[in-house]
């Protein structure tokens, strides 16, 4: 302990010896700190949202299907409504929402126009919780119920079928005997999602209104589940998958959208790669503090080892300047970090760029997310690398053999 | 008993291609208490000498004996150790550390033994006031003048009580007056403590003091000749 406390404040007082050096040094830490955590906060918000976005949509976090639906969505693919084994865990702690539908492809036609949608037949009491549409309808309102069969259609699908509110339209898709289903449906809701294509794709019905219109009773083709955290769902898809058994397929978000999950694996190995690179530049200019800092004080060193000083505590020394510079400058960095982050956490508003923004599937509006991981791994990087990047230095000058170094010139 | 003991030390330094003889075959014993200079001219080999007595240089040939323990075959932390618990140094110039006050200076060596604060400043004070340096105490090095800065290492070399203070050319860059005041707190120390002192010097004042004084030449000693001192 004594020697922790000598070796302190020695390093903390050569650190000063030379003001501008030093404060050069730490501002360069601190901008490499502040970069790493507020670079990774944009670039983070963009992604989570992106999956928030698309899990919102309608997938949820984990699926249950038939297990030939996806391949084949038909409206034969159905189950049953959940049991009461998949209930007990579908009705759990770890499950903050879930909703059964009715779901085929089907065509819809107005008196101009027809397109091919995804027709929905949702129970929107739990619907709401689940997906986008219930929060963004902007004409009328959504549906009232199950027994609801009134439609709700995207606001670009009601631009391209030249209708409007108020105005039928018609489904057309097939029953299970592979007959003709068709029936006329009121637009009671308008939807805006963030795209064209989810405006275009997608029409809802109450649940019971479209297992009546396909003949169907009591058997729908998905449950969509939601768990607290699109990043931790391993818990609740092995319940559900162990509730289900081999007779349901049991999918995760990141198996539905196998595009996003990768972006979201690879985002964790780009942000390690990120830091390490930023770090990299600056620990440049720190491994040139250190040297120059031993440079200048080899007949001290020299000094201190005659009188007793072990090579050890010559090494620990050096390292201690370092501990200060990487401490006060990954400490200010990111102080400086928050400071510039949470003004930002009502967003960053790049509706300048929407057409461009949607076309990646990215909202128009940047949250950045700072979280501890991130900003612990950052500090982690810099402050282990860091002692990594001074050892030479520090080596060096505890080899230093006395009367070499006290007569250095 | 002899304090130090050497025997039959060589060392030789290279510059480029040429080897310069910095030890030949040099035997000597200092006793406890005495009051030894070693006097050569530049390049004769008193400061190896000294190097080689205080673990600061290792001989290629030949023994050093400390308090009866042979030092040079000790590695880097044994030798710091044994340093730091028998040998006081002066040295001719950068004697402080720069950052540490004079106080904080002297303290150092104790500080590092592990001595507690408050007998360490207990004794700083008292070595203070010996050396002449009262109200000195929270003045960096480069806040004092060269003579001041000797009283501080000498204060410093003596304050944990060494066995052995070792002192290369100490007045080289003092003024006669700061020259006397110096040599007659080496010797009063002497007297008080009986530490053994061993000074490199071509100093004519400073041998004045000396009770021994060995003469070197060329790596090898010359003479060595009892005189009474002041």
């Amino acid at each position: 302990m004594k020697m922790i406390a000598i070796v302190s404040r020695l390093a903390w007082r050569n650190l000063w010896r030379n003001h501008r050096r030093t404060l050069i040094m730490l501002v360069t830490i601190a901008v490499g700190i502040w970069a790493m955590i507020f670079m990774t906060a944009l670039m983070r918000g963009m992604v989570n949202e992106m999956v928030r976005d698309a899990v919102r949509v309608l997938p949820g976090h984990v699926q249950i299907h038939h297990p030939a639906y996806l391949d084949d969505p038909n409206i034969v693919n159905s189950i049953a409504a959940p049991d009461e084994k998949l209930l007990e865990v579908l009705n759990g702690p770890d499950i903050v929402a879930w909703t059964t539908r009715v779901r085929v492809p089907a065509v819809v036609s107005s008196a101009r126009e027809s397109r091919s949608v995804t027709f929905l037949g949702v129970d929107p009491a739990t619907e709401a919780a689940v997906s986008f549409v219930a929060g963004d309808i902007v004409q009328g309102g959504f549906l009232e119920n199950g027994d609801d069969d009134g439609i709700i259609v995207g606001r670009k699908l009601l631009e391209t079928l030249e209708t409007d509110m108020g105005k039928r339209v018609v489904i057309m898709t097939q029953d299970p005997d592979n007959e003709i289903a068709d029936r006329g449906f009121r637009i009671t809701g308008v939807f805006d999602a963030n795209t064209d294509a989810l405006e275009e794709g997608y029409v809802f019905t109450g649940v019971k209104a479209a297992q009546a219109f396909l003949g169907i009773p009591d058997r729908i083709h998905e449950v969509a589940i939601v768990g607290s955290d699109f990043r931790q769902i391993d818990g609740i898809y092995k319940a559900i998958a162990d509730a289900t058994g081999p007779d349901f397929s049991v999918l995760s978000w990141t198996e539905l959208n196998r595009y996003l999950g990768t972006l979201l694996g690879v985002m964790d190995g780009f942000v390690l790669i990120w830091f390490v690179v930023v770090f990299l530049a600056l620990s440049f200019g720190l491994v040139n503090t250190l040297v120059m800092a031993v440079f200048e004080r080899v007949r001290e060193i020299g000094l201190m080892l005659a009188l007793g000083v072990k090579p050890m505590i010559i090494l620990s020394q050096i390292i201690a300047e370092s501990l200060w510079l990487l401490g006060i400058g990954a400490l200010t960095g990111n102080l400086i970090a928050w400071l510039t982050i949470r003004p930002l956490r009502e967003g960053i508003d790049l509706s300048s760029y929407a057409d461009g923004m949607e076309m990646f599937g990215y909202s128009t509006t940047l949250y950045p997310e700072m979280t501890m991981g991130d900003v612990v791994t950052a500090n982690l990087v810099v402050l282990s690398l860091g002692i990594i990047a001074s050892l030479s230095p520090a080596i060096r000058a505890s080899r230093y053999q006395p009367v070499e170094a006290l007569t250095k010139v | 008993m002899s304090d130090i003991q050497c025997v039959d030390l060589c060392r030789t330094f290279y510059q480029g291609d040429t080897a310069v003889t910095g030890l030949d075959h040099v035997s000597i014993d200092i006793k406890k208490g005495e009051f030894v200079c070693l006097v050569a001219p530049s390049g004769g080999g008193k400061t190896t000498l000294l190097n080689a007595i205080g673990g600061l240089d290792k001989p290629d040939a030949g023994e050093v004996w400390i308090a009866g323990k042979r030092i040079d075959n000790l590695g880097k932390s044994a030798l710091a150790e044994m340093r730091l618990n028998n040998i006081g140094f002066v040295f001719q110039a950068y004697n402080l550390i720069p950052v540490l006050t004079a106080r904080e200076n002297i303290e150092f060596v104790m500080e590092v033994q592990g001595i507690p604060a408050a007998d360490r400043h207990i004794r700083s004070a008292a070595i203070l006031a010996e050396v002449g340096l009262e109200g000195l105490e929270d003045r960096r090095p480069a806040k004092m003048s060269g003579g001041q800065q000797q009283r501080v290492a000498v204060a410093r070399a003596i304050v944990a009580e060494p066995e052995i203070v070792l002192a290369d050319e100490p007045t080289a860059n003092l003024d006669s007056s700061s020259a006397e005041q110096l040599m007659d707190l080496f010797v009063a120390l002497n007297k008080k403590h009986n530490t053994t002192f061993v000074i490199a010097t071509h100093d004519q004042r400073v041998m004045e003091y000396a009770r021994r004084i060995v003469k070197m030449l060329d790596g090898r000693i010359d003479q060595d000749i009892p005189q009474v001192g002041r």
